[in-house]
């Protein structure tokens, strides 16, 4: 029995307690803004970040507050950004969603590794010690992409880091992470896209890799559009000037130019 | 209420600011003295938030502890049901302030949730029983004045370090001791200089 009162006296305070925070959270509910709550559902829950906002919520409250736009969601695309123009009662906005691309063909058939490496298996640890590749640009292969991809759209094949862009969201999550910043990130449409990052001299790039832009000027030459730049020995194109005729993909001696479709 | 009285609250709330300082003289509440006194701002909406709850706290907790505890002997219950109400009382503060004043809410954020678990507030509900367990005329009221006293001591310790903090920030700190290390060596040099009102408050009476 002497138990039995210290027991009831807490769980009262206890009770007391719970029932004084219910009527208080019944009595002084603070409306909660219905239009952010609409649109949060509305985007696809993945907090990825793409938005440049903390996350779905923070995304959704902004632009229930008028200072978002619809549109910068990018694993929702065009489907998301039409349904929270429609609820935000703004015109249709045009989305395109990016697309990540690996800008390097330095597969094990391509190239070599200038030494054996056996530390962490992590691009960022091997890049402390200068990479492991002969070439000093491309793809180390370990993963931190992959690993970094919350999407699983990243796959590691023959050394080579590989996106599916049927899986690809363009969050750009992976392309923070690799150490050699080898990852576009673009909108996802019909253009041509130099595969190679190496701006050494054509000599050095020919002995490292068998598919290595040599900044040969091919593709500028070719370009109907101007999008095309050679600079430091390798060539680059604007994504917003190219039209995708590919013609400079047609004339790259190294094949290093691919025409990407949506 | 006769002079002696009035002169006894002035000393006991100068004596929580200076000589009984909870951050520097006690150590409690160590947690959000380091954690949140990176900017003045912040540091001052902790401290106003600190000092409201540990106000509110003192006023729920002695009644309590006078009621339904001490009759019935069970003083040894006294954590257990102060963390009780100290955690209620922050929730149900939290949604008064929500609902009727957003913009102190906003402006306080993230730390009246803080509080609920900060070992300053319930140490201040603890002392000033302790307090008045060993003199009878420590009563509710002194304990009430003690409880804004530990407050605005609060407020005085953050606000002084926030202030030694900013400075830190330009300074050439050596390597191994960036960060928390020279923080720790602040604040304890802080503590050390607060020794010195040390009997300020006894000589006043």
């Amino acid at each position: 029995m002497q138990i039995l009162i210290p027991i009831l006296i807490v769980a009262g305070i206890g009770l007391l307690a719970g029932i004084i925070l219910a009527a208080a959270s019944i009595l002084m509910a603070v409306p909660k803004d219905e239009k952010a709550e609409a649109l949060e559902a509305l985007l696809p829950g993945a907090n990825c970040g793409a938005c440049g906002f903390s996350g779905c919520s923070g995304y959704a409250k902004a632009m229930a507050a008028g200072e978002a736009q619809p549109g910068l969601c990018s694993p929702g695309g065009q489907k998301t950004a039409a349904a929270c123009a429609q609820l935000l009662g703004t015109g249709p906005v045009s989305a395109v969603p990016s697309v990540a691309t690996v800008r390097c063909l330095g597969s094990a058939d391509n190239t070599r590794d200038r030494v054996a490496y056996a530390g962490l298996a992590s691009c960022a640890a091997a890049q402390l010690l200068g990479g492991q590749t002969d070439c000093g640009f491309g793809c180390l292969g370990l993963g931190d992409c992959v690993a970094a991809c919350e999407f699983d759209a990243l796959r590691v094949c023959n050394g080579l880091a590989q996106i599916d862009r049927e899986k690809c969201v363009g969050c750009g999550k992976c392309a923070a992470a690799c150490p050699r910043k080898l990852i576009e990130l673009a909108p996802k449409k019909r253009r041509a896209v130099v595969l190679c990052q190496n701006c050494d001299p054509a000599r050095d790039t020919l002995r490292v890799c068998k598919a290595g832009c040599i900044g040969c000027g091919k593709c500028q030459r070719a370009c109907p559009v101007g999008a095309v730049a050679v600079a430091n020995g390798l060539a680059a194109i604007d994504p917003a000037k190219c039209v995708g005729c590919g013609k400079c993909a047609a004339e790259c001696p190294r094949g290093v130019i691919r025409l990407e479709t949506v | 209420m006769d002079g002696q009285v009035i002169k006894g609250l002035v000393a006991i709330f100068l004596a929580a600011i200076l000589t009984e300082n909870y951050v520097l003289n006690k150590f409690l509440g160590i947690c959000p003295f380091l954690g949140v006194s990176k900017k003045l701002g912040t540091a001052l909406g902790m401290s106003c938030a600190v000092t409201v709850v540990m106000v509110i706290a003192t006023a729920v907790t002695w009644p309590l502890y006078v009621g339904p505890l001490v009759p019935n002997g069970l003083e040894y219950l006294q954590t257990v049901v102060f963390i009780l109400v100290i955690a209620a009382l922050v929730q149900l503060l939290e949604t008064i302030l929500h609902r009727y004043m957003p913009p102190l809410y906003n402006s306080l954020g993230i730390y009246l949730p803080l509080i609920t678990t900060n070992c300053a507030v319930l140490g201040v509900t603890m002392l000033v029983l302790e307090k008045a367990a060993g003199d009878p005329s420590y009563g509710y009221i002194q304990a009430l004045v003690n409880a804004f006293g530990s407050g605005v001591g609060f407020l005085v310790a953050m606000v002084l370090f926030a202030g030694v903090r900013e400075r830190l920030e330009e300074c050439d700190v050596p390597k191994c001791l960036q960060g928390l290390p020279i923080t720790l060596v602040a604040a304890s040099l802080v503590a050390v200089s607060f020794l010195g009102f040390n009997g300020l408050v006894d000589r006043l009476m």
